[in-house]
Protein backbone atom coordinates (compact mmCIF):
# COMPACT_ATOMS: atom_id res chain seq x y z
CA UNK A 1 0.00 0.00 0.00
CA UNK A 2 2.79 2.37 0.84
CA UNK A 3 4.46 1.70 -2.50
CA UNK A 4 1.14 2.45 -4.21
CA UNK A 5 0.79 5.65 -2.23
CA UNK A 6 4.32 6.67 -3.12
CA UNK A 7 3.59 6.08 -6.78
CA UNK A 8 0.56 8.34 -6.72
CA UNK A 9 1.32 11.90 -7.78
CA UNK A 10 0.24 13.53 -4.55
CA UNK A 11 1.72 17.01 -4.45
CA UNK A 12 3.63 17.91 -1.34
CA UNK A 13 1.45 20.53 0.31
CA UNK A 14 3.45 20.84 3.50
CA UNK A 15 4.96 24.19 2.65
CA UNK A 16 1.55 25.53 1.69
CA UNK A 17 -0.08 24.34 4.90
CA UNK A 18 -0.26 27.77 6.60
CA UNK A 19 -1.88 29.29 3.53
CA UNK A 20 -4.34 26.40 3.23
CA UNK A 21 -5.29 26.68 6.89
CA UNK A 22 -5.60 30.44 6.61
CA UNK A 23 -7.96 30.23 3.64
CA UNK A 24 -9.99 27.48 5.30
CA UNK A 25 -10.50 29.45 8.52
CA UNK A 26 -11.05 32.71 6.65
CA UNK A 27 -13.65 31.08 4.43
CA UNK A 28 -15.39 29.60 7.48
CA UNK A 29 -15.42 32.95 9.27
CA UNK A 30 -16.54 35.08 6.34
CA UNK A 31 -19.13 32.64 4.97
CA UNK A 32 -20.71 32.21 8.39
CA UNK A 33 -20.64 35.94 9.02
CA UNK A 34 -22.53 36.46 5.76
CA UNK A 35 -24.93 33.72 6.80
CA UNK A 36 -25.40 35.46 10.15
CA UNK A 37 -26.15 38.68 8.30
CA UNK A 38 -28.64 37.21 5.84
CA UNK A 39 -30.35 34.28 7.56
CA UNK A 40 -34.08 34.97 7.71
CA UNK A 41 -34.47 33.34 11.11
CA UNK A 42 -32.68 34.74 14.09
CA UNK A 43 -31.74 31.28 15.42
CA UNK A 44 -29.94 30.49 12.18
CA UNK A 45 -28.13 33.80 12.45
CA UNK A 46 -27.01 32.81 15.95
CA UNK A 47 -25.58 29.55 14.62
CA UNK A 48 -23.84 31.41 11.82
CA UNK A 49 -22.34 33.64 14.47
CA UNK A 50 -21.05 30.56 16.28
CA UNK A 51 -19.28 29.29 13.16
CA UNK A 52 -17.83 32.76 12.57
CA UNK A 53 -16.46 32.78 16.14
CA UNK A 54 -14.84 29.40 15.54
CA UNK A 55 -13.27 30.58 12.29
CA UNK A 56 -11.86 33.68 13.99
CA UNK A 57 -10.54 31.46 16.78
CA UNK A 58 -8.69 29.42 14.16
CA UNK A 59 -7.20 32.60 12.72
CA UNK A 60 -6.01 33.60 16.20
CA UNK A 61 -4.33 30.22 16.46
CA UNK A 62 -2.59 30.77 13.11
CA UNK A 63 -1.42 34.15 14.37
CA UNK A 64 0.25 32.44 17.31
CA UNK A 65 -2.22 33.64 19.96
CA UNK A 66 -3.24 30.25 21.27
CA UNK A 67 -4.47 31.71 24.55
CA UNK A 68 -6.72 34.17 22.73
CA UNK A 69 -8.01 31.40 20.46
CA UNK A 70 -9.12 29.33 23.45
CA UNK A 71 -10.49 32.38 25.25
CA UNK A 72 -12.46 33.24 22.13
CA UNK A 73 -14.09 29.81 22.17
CA UNK A 74 -14.74 29.86 25.91
CA UNK A 75 -16.03 33.42 26.22
CA UNK A 76 -17.73 33.95 22.88
CA UNK A 77 -19.06 30.51 22.02
CA UNK A 78 -19.52 29.36 25.60
CA UNK A 79 -20.76 32.62 27.07
CA UNK A 80 -21.95 35.34 24.74
CA UNK A 81 -23.52 32.99 22.22
CA UNK A 82 -25.40 31.17 24.98
CA UNK A 83 -26.66 34.55 26.20
CA UNK A 84 -27.83 35.40 22.69
CA UNK A 85 -29.57 32.07 22.25
CA UNK A 86 -31.31 32.60 25.60
CA UNK A 87 -32.32 36.04 24.39
CA UNK A 88 -33.81 34.49 21.26
CA UNK A 89 -35.58 31.90 23.40
CA UNK A 90 -37.04 34.37 25.88
CA UNK A 91 -38.23 36.82 23.22
CA UNK A 92 -39.60 34.16 20.90
CA UNK A 93 -43.16 35.41 21.35
CA UNK A 94 -42.37 38.76 19.77
CA UNK A 95 -43.75 39.38 16.32
CA UNK A 96 -40.39 40.25 14.85
CA UNK A 97 -38.73 37.11 16.22
CA UNK A 98 -39.95 35.02 13.32
CA UNK A 99 -40.29 35.71 9.66
CA UNK A 100 -38.22 37.84 7.38
CA UNK A 101 -36.41 40.86 8.59
CA UNK A 102 -37.31 44.35 7.60
CA UNK A 103 -38.08 44.53 3.94
CA UNK A 104 -37.43 48.15 3.10
CA UNK A 105 -34.15 48.34 4.98
CA UNK A 106 -32.23 45.51 3.33
CA UNK A 107 -31.21 47.26 0.15
CA UNK A 108 -29.75 50.39 1.82
CA UNK A 109 -28.02 48.20 4.40
CA UNK A 110 -26.38 45.99 1.79
CA UNK A 111 -25.44 49.06 -0.26
CA UNK A 112 -23.84 50.71 2.74
CA UNK A 113 -21.98 47.52 3.62
CA UNK A 114 -20.70 47.04 0.08
CA UNK A 115 -19.53 50.63 -0.27
CA UNK A 116 -17.77 50.40 3.09
CA UNK A 117 -16.15 47.11 2.13
CA UNK A 118 -14.91 48.50 -1.18
CA UNK A 119 -13.48 51.53 0.57
CA UNK A 120 -11.72 49.40 3.16
CA UNK A 121 -10.27 46.99 0.61
CA UNK A 122 -9.13 49.81 -1.68
CA UNK A 123 -7.36 51.59 1.16
CA UNK A 124 -5.88 48.25 2.19
CA UNK A 125 -4.56 47.63 -1.31
CA UNK A 126 -3.07 51.12 -1.43
CA UNK A 127 -1.23 50.88 1.88
CA UNK A 128 2.29 49.68 2.39
CA UNK A 129 2.45 48.29 5.89
CA UNK A 130 6.23 47.80 5.96
CA UNK A 131 5.79 44.42 7.59
CA UNK A 132 8.77 43.05 9.38
CA UNK A 133 10.36 40.45 7.17
CA UNK A 134 11.14 38.32 10.19
CA UNK A 135 8.30 37.58 12.52
CA UNK A 136 9.01 37.16 16.18
CA UNK A 137 9.68 33.43 16.34
CA UNK A 138 8.38 31.89 18.42
CA UNK A 139 5.45 34.19 19.18
CA UNK A 140 4.94 35.36 22.77
CA UNK A 141 3.65 32.58 24.93
CA UNK A 142 0.79 32.53 27.39
CA UNK A 143 3.33 32.85 30.19
CA UNK A 144 4.55 36.13 28.68
CA UNK A 145 0.96 37.29 28.50
CA UNK A 146 0.33 36.41 32.14
CA UNK A 147 3.49 38.21 33.22
CA UNK A 148 2.42 41.30 31.26
CA UNK A 149 -0.93 41.28 33.05
CA UNK A 150 0.56 40.92 36.51
CA UNK A 151 3.40 43.45 36.25
CA UNK A 152 2.44 46.67 38.04
CA UNK A 153 4.36 48.69 35.47
CA UNK A 154 2.50 46.99 32.63
CA UNK A 155 -1.16 46.03 32.67
CA UNK A 156 -1.95 45.23 36.30
CA UNK A 157 -4.14 48.29 36.92
CA UNK A 158 -6.23 47.93 33.73
CA UNK A 159 -6.55 44.22 34.47
CA UNK A 160 -7.98 44.86 37.94
CA UNK A 161 -10.18 47.67 36.67
CA UNK A 162 -11.69 45.53 33.95
CA UNK A 163 -12.47 42.79 36.44
CA UNK A 164 -14.35 45.27 38.64
CA UNK A 165 -16.05 46.63 35.53
CA UNK A 166 -17.17 43.15 34.51
CA UNK A 167 -18.52 42.45 38.00
CA UNK A 168 -20.45 45.74 38.02
CA UNK A 169 -21.87 45.06 34.56
CA UNK A 170 -23.05 41.58 35.55
CA UNK A 171 -24.65 42.86 38.78
CA UNK A 172 -26.32 45.61 36.79
CA UNK A 173 -27.61 43.11 34.23
CA UNK A 174 -29.01 40.88 36.96
CA UNK A 175 -30.64 43.92 38.59
CA UNK A 176 -32.20 44.98 35.28
CA UNK A 177 -33.90 41.65 34.62
CA UNK A 178 -35.07 40.95 38.16
CA UNK A 179 -38.74 40.13 38.42
CA UNK A 180 -40.61 42.88 40.18
CA UNK A 181 -42.94 41.85 42.95
CA UNK A 182 -46.58 42.06 41.92
CA UNK A 183 -48.38 44.84 43.81
CA UNK A 184 -50.60 43.61 46.62
CA UNK A 185 -54.25 43.53 45.54
CA UNK A 186 -56.34 46.13 47.31
CA UNK A 187 -58.65 44.71 49.97
CA UNK A 188 -62.07 44.04 48.58
CA UNK A 189 -60.80 44.00 45.03
CA UNK A 190 -61.59 40.90 43.05
CA UNK A 191 -58.89 38.33 42.90
CA UNK A 192 -56.66 38.88 39.86
CA UNK A 193 -57.31 36.46 37.04
CA UNK A 194 -54.69 33.73 36.83
CA UNK A 195 -53.22 35.24 33.69
CA UNK A 196 -49.66 35.01 34.89
CA UNK A 197 -49.86 31.26 35.23
CA UNK A 198 -48.05 30.63 31.96
CA UNK A 199 -44.88 32.30 33.15
CA UNK A 200 -42.28 30.15 34.71
CA UNK A 201 -41.18 31.47 38.10
CA UNK B 1 1.90 31.73 -1.10
CA UNK B 2 2.78 33.88 1.86
CA UNK B 3 0.00 35.02 4.14
CA UNK B 4 0.72 38.54 5.30
CA UNK B 5 -0.84 41.27 7.34
CA UNK B 6 -3.06 42.42 4.47
CA UNK B 7 -4.73 39.01 4.23
CA UNK B 8 -5.83 39.15 7.86
CA UNK B 9 -6.95 42.76 7.53
CA UNK B 10 -9.03 41.82 4.48
CA UNK B 11 -10.77 39.09 6.48
CA UNK B 12 -11.34 41.63 9.25
CA UNK B 13 -12.85 44.07 6.76
CA UNK B 14 -15.21 41.40 5.43
CA UNK B 15 -16.34 40.45 8.94
CA UNK B 16 -16.80 44.11 9.85
CA UNK B 17 -18.97 44.80 6.82
CA UNK B 18 -21.06 41.68 7.45
CA UNK B 19 -21.61 42.99 10.96
CA UNK B 20 -22.56 46.46 9.71
CA UNK B 21 -25.09 44.95 7.29
CA UNK B 22 -26.52 42.84 10.12
CA UNK B 23 -26.90 45.83 12.42
CA UNK B 24 -28.54 47.91 9.71
CA UNK B 25 -30.84 45.27 8.25
CA UNK B 26 -32.16 43.43 11.29
CA UNK B 27 -35.35 44.49 12.99
CA UNK B 28 -34.96 42.07 15.86
CA UNK B 29 -32.94 43.64 18.68
CA UNK B 30 -31.16 40.33 19.31
CA UNK B 31 -30.16 40.32 15.64
CA UNK B 32 -28.62 43.75 16.08
CA UNK B 33 -26.58 42.30 18.95
CA UNK B 34 -25.36 39.50 16.68
CA UNK B 35 -24.10 42.13 14.24
CA UNK B 36 -22.35 43.97 17.07
CA UNK B 37 -20.51 40.82 18.08
CA UNK B 38 -19.34 40.37 14.49
CA UNK B 39 -18.00 43.93 14.45
CA UNK B 40 -16.12 43.42 17.73
CA UNK B 41 -14.63 40.19 16.40
CA UNK B 42 -13.42 41.93 13.26
CA UNK B 43 -11.74 44.63 15.34
CA UNK B 44 -10.14 41.99 17.55
CA UNK B 45 -8.81 40.09 14.55
CA UNK B 46 -7.18 43.29 13.29
CA UNK B 47 -5.63 43.94 16.70
CA UNK B 48 -4.12 40.48 16.91
CA UNK B 49 -2.86 40.64 13.32
CA UNK B 50 -1.16 43.99 13.94
CA UNK B 51 0.29 42.53 17.12
CA UNK B 52 1.83 39.62 15.25
CA UNK B 53 3.18 41.60 12.34
CA UNK B 54 4.00 44.81 14.18
CA UNK B 55 7.05 45.87 16.15
CA UNK B 56 5.59 45.56 19.65
CA UNK B 57 4.61 42.02 20.58
CA UNK B 58 1.86 41.34 23.15
CA UNK B 59 0.32 44.79 23.08
CA UNK B 60 -2.41 43.97 20.58
CA UNK B 61 -3.21 40.69 22.30
CA UNK B 62 -3.60 42.44 25.64
CA UNK B 63 -5.92 44.96 24.04
CA UNK B 64 -7.90 42.17 22.40
CA UNK B 65 -8.41 40.51 25.78
CA UNK B 66 -9.77 43.77 27.20
CA UNK B 67 -12.11 44.03 24.21
CA UNK B 68 -13.26 40.49 24.99
CA UNK B 69 -14.08 41.39 28.59
CA UNK B 70 -15.93 44.53 27.57
CA UNK B 71 -17.84 42.55 24.91
CA UNK B 72 -18.97 40.09 27.56
CA UNK B 73 -20.23 42.93 29.76
CA UNK B 74 -21.90 44.56 26.77
CA UNK B 75 -23.72 41.38 25.80
CA UNK B 76 -24.99 40.81 29.35
CA UNK B 77 -26.27 44.36 29.81
CA UNK B 78 -27.71 44.60 26.29
CA UNK B 79 -29.65 41.37 26.66
CA UNK B 80 -30.93 42.50 30.06
CA UNK B 81 -32.21 45.67 28.42
CA UNK B 82 -33.76 43.74 25.53
CA UNK B 83 -35.55 41.39 27.95
CA UNK B 84 -36.78 44.33 30.01
CA UNK B 85 -38.12 46.10 26.92
CA UNK B 86 -39.79 42.88 25.84
CA UNK B 87 -41.37 42.52 29.28
CA UNK B 88 -42.87 46.00 29.22
CA UNK B 89 -43.61 46.47 25.53
CA UNK B 90 -44.08 42.88 24.31
CA UNK B 91 -41.99 43.90 21.30
CA UNK B 92 -38.32 43.83 20.36
CA UNK B 93 -38.62 45.32 16.89
CA UNK B 94 -36.13 48.19 16.91
CA UNK B 95 -38.33 50.11 14.46
CA UNK B 96 -41.27 50.01 16.84
CA UNK B 97 -39.51 51.00 20.03
CA UNK B 98 -39.65 54.75 19.56
CA UNK B 99 -40.74 56.00 22.99
CA UNK B 100 -37.64 58.17 23.33
CA UNK B 101 -38.08 59.77 19.93
CA UNK B 102 -38.64 63.52 20.27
Amino acid sequence: VSALLAALPIPDLTQHLPAILFYAFALLAVASAIAAATAPRIVHAAFGLMAAFLGVAGLYGLLGSDFLALTQIIVYVGGILILIVFGVLLTGRAKSALGLERQKGILPAVTAGTVLLLGLLLSLAGTDFHPKTELAEPPPTTADLGRAFLMPEQYLLPFELVSVFLLLALIGAAYLVRRRREPEPAPGAPAPPPAAEGRAP
Amino acid sequence: VTIGLAHYLAVGALLFCAGIVTVLARRNAVGVLIGLELILNAANLNLVAFDRFGPTPLRGTVFAIFVLAVAAAEAAVALAIVLNVFDTRDEIDVDEITSLKG
